[in-house]
């Protein structure tokens, strides 16, 4: 139960003072996980030749952060103030997603507080957390929302408990409102009078329950951003926005390939002697030089004249991983012999994650203690990392977590955050570390590669069986994810030898169809480029890949697309998202010569997905999405305005990748440097009219949507290529030319 | 070093700086403004979008003595005290912003073509180069459309 703990009070001191901080040892609200495959059990449709449920059905990736977060979800913050105010310490990044808005709604909705009196801050590294601080896999509002609304039902009985015990009235007679306990009387105290008497250790509380989700009147509705008036006006504070006391700029000249080392600087003098410099010092990933501002930081990084060692990947180009992708796809089981079939092979380049904010961090390093800020979304790990490399005891670093600039995987490394800890202490000063784009795109991480070998066998209208190969150049995934896979390994669905790899591409990968006998499997080549899981991990070419298929399946046996996909689809959730975008999209509607409709749908996490295209190929070296229209169903949608939010992310991620986005190797490095080389779409390559349809609560688990908006739109956007041009797309991004002269390594 | 002078949010100010430093470090860097954001530093994402003599402008290719004598706003420096610009009004209504890195940028782009294009139309607003990596750009279309309708 909750532990509640009081700072002694000083007359007349209010505001941001804190009278009643609580920790719950206990949430009210187990997390139940489902384990059986009783959950998932589809609704088959006659006559189609069924699939055994998958292991993501069965236990998806989700469910592990899930069960990995479930022995500390009780350690949550949530802090009363004397000034009426909740202040919810999230251990999670908010990178753009809207996290922080979304658990501020569930805070204010078992409160009963307005919206604008709940403040959510993100939690330094807190250890003690274990695996309960790392944002990835689309589980924040998964692994959160009974946590949160335990915790601020705590919080609320609390309060009503107090108000009780003033006024002689037994609980159960008392009501909340607008951040007040009320008596039928018509008595009320605010929640800022209360905070104090209700963090009394004495105090007798009823039983706690968060409120039934029926009686929800915040959560479920629309809600704009709460930081969205600080982003517009310039007042969102990101990590170099920080001003440290003595932290100047830093830039880093880094080698001509990856992960290439120096030999010898022959120029430092020279530099040193340049405008502005304030200090030069040889790290292991380069030449670190500080500057009065990074203009100056940007010359001098430049000018070095630096010999260096050789990379990891130097005798690699997009001809030698792609051989090598072919050669690592695992065979096919099923020979073509008394079928029919299909075959399909895709190449997917690789992606700069590219967020806007380049790589950056702020350090303050010094004999025996380190503070680091950046924007991190696997904090304990990288403080547990900083503390090794540093050489200091865990307990002298403190890691502060900044709200990030995008992250779209990218985050989950803490790369900066660890070069600024490494070059403050080698300089002996505060550090404000930036990455320069360049340096970003090509020395930063990326998703890897891949390739993909798919085979369907039919007969009599049935699909019999389907296979689908994935060669993949290796993802990183030393973050922190294979700990909690290590941790969790005996409750996974899935065995034998896997690598992390493999079972996070088990957990997270399963075919919407039922396309009989299934198997999706990764083998991956080791290559050492720069990765990280990229929004949606394999899915994004994994499934938009087999949606490609799915249409070249239908279009042998004569069906419809959309009325293909409604025969064979496994899950009643997984048709009613696509019955709504053919609705609202007008499937099969008559477009002018050169444009064409394409559909696909996704599920993972939980959630269901379908989008619709309309793309004008006339040009088909540079098509355009003019429409698209989108179904979402998440189980329980918290914030539909954030959901439609990250489902035109998705969206918009899909356009870019499919069609222009990617990053060419030679010598073992990509040529693309910034974003007039890598092509991520502009404006002009946007859709202007968008819809994107949130299904109702349907009583389901909550399902994530942070990163289930890529994969439907790649197939559909790739089908619609198919359809106007009678080109098979099987090579992304489809138009991928080396149009600018690289810059100099 | 050099000093130039220059009227920053309405206010004079003075740096001392090398006359080929980008405008954008002499901001950040020297006069703490930090709205205007790095993304690429030779103008193509467009992140640090701002105005000069009321025109859109990027400071991140503009050199600190350019600016002498003129006048630069930034983001911070749009709104009228607490009363926001209709774009910034329009952002807030059509929950625009994701990361939010870019916006500031996105948003004095699209300051400076309505003061030209008081009616835009989608190809109009086409033109606008400016990048979102969060993939934005329908909310920005709607905004922009948005506060057109409120200036006109």
């Amino acid at each position: 139960m909750a532990s509640p703990t009081t700072e002694p009070a000083e007359p007349g001191q209010v505001g941001r003072r804190r009278f009643l901080t609580y920790l719950v040892a206990a949430p009210t609200l187990t997390v139940a996980t489902k384990l059986t495959a009783d959950a998932v059990a589809p609704a088959r449709a006659e006559a189609v030749v069924p699939t055994l449920p998958q292991p993501a059905e069965i236990l998806d990736l989700g469910d592990v952060l899930t069960l990995s977060c479930a022995p500390t979800a009780g350690m949550l913050v949530l802090e009363l103030t004397a000034d009426g105010r909740a202040r919810l310490q999230l251990p999670r990044a908010e990178v753009g997603q809207g996290i922080t808005t979304a658990t501020a709604m569930l805070v204010a909705e078992e409160l009963d507080l307005p919206l604008d009196r709940v403040d959510v801050v993100l939690s330094d590294a807190r250890t003690e957390l274990l695996f309960n601080q790392l944002t990835g896999g689309s589980n924040t509002m998964r692994s959160l929302y009974d946590p949160v609304r335990a915790t601020a039902a705590t919080a609320r009985a609390r309060m009503v408990a107090a108000a009780g015990a003033q006024w002689g009235t037994d609980a159960s007679r008392l009501s909340t409102r607008d951040g007040a306990v009320w008596a039928p009387d018509g008595r009320s105290a605010s929640y800022g009078v209360l905070a104090g008497p209700a963090a009394r250790s004495g105090l007798s509380v009823g039983a706690i329950r968060p409120k039934d989700e029926s009686a929800h009147t915040l959560v479920g509705t629309p809600t704009s951003r709460k930081d969205a008036r600080a982003m517009v006006t310039g007042r969102q504070v990101y990590t170099l926005d920080l001003d440290v006391p003595g932290a100047n700029p830093v830039m880093v000249r880094r080698p001509p390939t990856i992960n290439g080392a120096v030999t010898k600087v022959h120029n430092e003098a020279a530099v040193r002697a340049m405008p502005g410099i304030i200090d030069i010092a040889v790290v292991k990933t380069g030449v670190a030089v500080m500057a009065e501002t990074f203009g100056q930081a940007l010359d001098g990084k430049n000018a070095l004249d630096v010999t260096w060692g050789p990379g990891t990947v130097d005798g690699e180009n997009d001809e030698t991983i792609k051989k090598k992708l072919r050669a690592a796809a695992l065979p096919f089981v099923v020979p073509p012999l008394l079928t029919q079939y299909v075959d399909g092979e895709f190449d997917f380049a690789f992606a700069s994650h590219a967020p806007m904010e380049s790589n950056s961090a702020v350090a303050d390093v010094r004999e025996d203690s380190a503070t680091i800020w950046a924007g991190l979304k696997s904090p304990i790990v990288a403080k547990q990392t900083i503390a090794r490399e540093l050489g200091l005891p865990e307990n002298k670093v403190t890691v502060h977590v900044q709200q990030g600039g995008g992250s779209f995987g990218r985050r989950l490394f803490f790369d900066a955050a660890l070069e600024a800890a490494h070059i403050s202490k080698a300089m002996k000063k505060p550090v404000r570390l930036m990455w320069s784009r360049i340096d970003d795109m090509r020395h930063g991480r990326g998703r890897a590669a891949s390739y993909h070998r798919i085979r369907a066998t039919f007969a009599l209208g049935q699909v019999l069986t389907f296979e689908h190969r994935v060669a993949s150049v290796e993802t990183d995934w030393s973050h922190g994810l294979g700990e909690i896979l290590t941790a969790f390994a005996a409750k996974l669905p899935v065995g034998g030898n896997l690598s992390f790899a493999q079972t996070v591409f088990l957990l997270t990968v399963k075919s919407p169809y039922n396309f009989g006998v299934t198997t999706q499997l990764l083998n991956e080549v080791p290559l050492k480029f720069h990765t990280s899981a990229w929004r949606s991990v394999y899915s994004a070419n994994t499934r938009g890949a087999e949606e490609i298929m799915v249409d070249e399946i239908a279009k042998k046996l004569g069906k419809d697309p959309v009325q293909f996909r409604r025969e064979f689809i496994k899950e009643q959730r997984q048709r009613a998202v696509l019955d709504k975008v053919a609705e609202l999209g007008e499937w099969g509607k008559k477009l002018p010569a050169g444009f064409a409709q394409g559909i696909a749908v996704h599920g993972e996490y939980k959630s269901y997905t379908a989008c619709l295209v309309e793309l004008d190929a006339r040009d088909p070296k540079y098509p355009r999405v003019t429409k698209a229209t989108i179904a979402v169903d998440v189980g329980k949608p918290v914030n539909p305005r954030g959901i439609q939010a990250q489902m035109l992310g998705g969206l918009t991620d899909a356009i870019s990748t499919t069609l222009t986005a990617g990053l060419h190797i030679d010598k073992g490095l990509p040529l693309e440097g910034s974003y007039s080389q890598f092509h991520y779409a502009r404006q002009k390559n946007s859709p202007t009219d968008v819809t994107v349809h949130v299904m109702p609560a349907t009583g389901a688990d909550i399902g994530g949507a942070g990163e289930l908006g890529l994969p439907a739109p790649v197939g559909a956007i790739a089908n619609a290529y198919a359809r106007a041009t009678g080109i098979k797309p099987r090579s992304f991004p489809i138009t991928f030319p080396v149009d600018f002269d690289p810059f100099p390594r | 070093m050099p000093n130039y002078t220059f009227v920053v949010n309405g206010k004079t100010v003075t740096v001392d700086a090398p006359a080929d430093l980008p405008m954008l470090w002499a901001l950040r860097d020297k006069l703490k403004v930090r709205g205007p954001k790095y993304g690429c530093g030779i103008n193509v994402c467009k992140a640090c979008t701002s105005h000069l003599d009321g025109e859109a402008f990027n400071p991140c290719v503009t050199p600190v003595s350019e600016c002498a004598g003129k006048e630069v706003t930034t983001i911070e420096g749009l709104a009228d005290g607490d009363e926001l610009h209709p774009v910034q009004e329009a952002w807030l209504e059509q929950d625009v912003a994701q990361c939010g890195y870019c916006q500031p940028g996105q948003i004095m782009a699209a300051v400076a073509l309505l003061k030209k294009t008081k009616n835009p139309t989608d190809a109009d607003i086409d033109a606008i180069q400016n990048v979102c990596r969060c993939g934005t750009y329908f909310r920005i279309r709607e905004a922009i459309k948005s506060a057109a309708a409120k200036m006109a």
